[in-house]
C-alpha cells in the first residue's frame, strides 16, 4: 500500500509492479505512475501528448 | 531469447504482455524505456528482438528505425509503423494493394481542402494525418462547419494540422469492427458500439465479440499484408458493398477484447514473437 502523492489516499499496488506502470487513485481519480520499485515511489503520470495512441 | 520491451508508460496491455513473456522459460524481458534511451547509431542492445509498445508514435517510429539500423529484428517493423502511423501513408498503401477503403481526399491548404470536401459531399470526416484514439476528428455536416473548422485548424493547429485528410462519412449504424491480426492469422475481432459516431473504446465504445468470418479474415489479412505484416489491429466499416478498411494500428490495444472474444491475444503475440527469431 502506498500513498497518493496528490490526495494522500492509500493506493493499492499489484503483486508484480513494474517501473512505468500506470495506476489510478481510486480516491481522487488522478493517474499515477510507478517511478521506482525499491521503495515503491509514485508520481503523477504525464499528460497525454498529441502523438499518443495505437 | 532476450526480448527488448520498448515502452514508456506501462498500461494494462503492456502488463498482460509482460506477464505472458515472463511465463516463457525461453524468454527474458529487457525493459527499454523510451524516456531513458540514448542512441548513438552504433551501439546494439543485447537483445534478440524488440517488441514495440511505446505510447508515443514519434518515439516508436524513430526507435524502431534505429534498432533496425543496428540489425535488430523489431515487431512491428519500422516501415509498418511508419505506414500505419500516418493515415495518408496508410491510405496509399491500402490503395496500392487494392484493399477496399472509404473514399478520401488529401489537400494541403484550407481552400483546396474545402474544394475536396465539397467534391466528396457532406457529411465528411476530417482527420489529422497522425493521431489516435479518435482525437481531433471532425464530422463536418455542411459548408459553414467546414469553413470554420478549416480556419481554426490552419490558425490554431500545429504544422501537421495543415495537411488535410478528408474521408467520406460512412454510416455505420452505431458500430464498427476491430480485428486483430497476428502474423498470418486473424485471431479475433470485436464490434465497437456507441451512440456517438466515434466508436473507439478509448472514447467509451463498448466491445463485444465479432465472429471472424472468412470475409473479415480475408480483408483483415489483406490490410495487414499491405502494411507489411506483423501484429496489427484493423478498423473496418460494414457497408452494403462489403467491408472497408478505415485504419490500421501497429501498437494495438487489446485489454478490452480478451474477455469478450475469449482469445488470449497477448499470448498469441508472444508466441508470434518467438517464431520471428527461430
Amino acid at each position: 500500500m502506498c500513498k497518493c502523492p496528490v490526495c494522500d489516499a492509500s493506493v493499492t499496488i499489484s503483486d508484480d509492479p513494474v517501473e512505468g506502470e500506470l495506476l489510478e487513485c481510486e480516491e481522487c481519480g488522478i493517474e499515477l505512475e510507478i517511478l521506482a520499485l525499491d521503495p515503491i515511489t509514485l508520481g503523477e503520470a504525464p499528460e497525454m501528448e498529441e502523438d499518443w495512441g495505437e | 531469447m532476450r526480448v527488448g520491451f520498448l515502452h514508456s508508460l506501462i498500461r494494462k496491455d503492456e502488463k498482460l504482455l509482460i506477464a505472458e513473456l515472463r511465463k516463457r522459460r525461453d524468454m527474458e524481458v529487457v525493459f527499454l524505456d523510451d524516456r531513458r534511451l540514448v542512441f548513438d547509431l552504433e551501439a546494439r542492445p543485447e537483445v534478440d528482438v524488440v517488441l514495440e509498445r511505446s505510447i508515443n508514435h514519434s518515439r516508436a517510429m524513430h526507435a524502431l528505425r534505429l534498432y533496425e539500423g543496428v540489425g535488430i529484428r523489431c515487431v512491428n517493423a519500422y516501415e509498418v509503423a511508419r505506414r500505419c502511423g500516418d493515415k495518408i501513408l496508410t491510405a496509399a498503401s491500402l490503395r496500392e494493394n487494392g484493399v477496399p477503403q472509404p473514399e478520401l481526399r488529401i489537400a494541403f491548404t484550407p481552400d483546396s481542402a474545402l474544394a475536396a470536401i465539397e467534391e466528396l459531399g457532406y457529411p465528411v470526416v476530417l482527420k489529422p494525418a497522425v493521431g489516435s484514439w479518435g482525437r481531433l476528428l471532425s464530422k463536418i455536416n455542411d459548408r459553414d462547419a467546414a469553413e470554420t473548422i478549416l480556419e481554426h485548424k490552419s490558425i490554431l493547429g500545429s504544422y501537421h494540422h495543415s495537411i488535410f485528410f478528408v474521408q467520406e462519412y460512412v454510416e455505420k449504424k452505431g458500430r464498427d469492427i476491430r480485428s486483430f491480426v497476428v502474423g498470418d492469422e486473424c485471431v479475433a475481432a470485436i464490434y465497437r458500439s456507441s451512440e456517438h459516431w466515434i466508436t473507439n473504446t478509448a472514447r467509451g465504445g463498448r466491445a463485444s465479440n465479432c465472429p471472424v468470418t472468412p470475409e473479415l479474415a480475408k480483408v483483415s489479412l489483406w490490410a495487414a499484408d499491405a502494411m507489411g505484416g506483423g501484429v496489427l489491429a484493423i478498423d473496418l466499416f460494414e457497408t452494403a458493398g462489403g467491408l472497408l478498411v478505415n485504419e490500421v494500428n501497429y501498437t494495438m490495444e487489446f485489454r478490452n477484447s480478451i474477455e469478450v472474444t475469449g482469445v488470449n491475444i497477448p499470448e498469441r503475440i508472444v508466441s508470434y514473437l518467438a517464431g520471428t527469431v527461430r
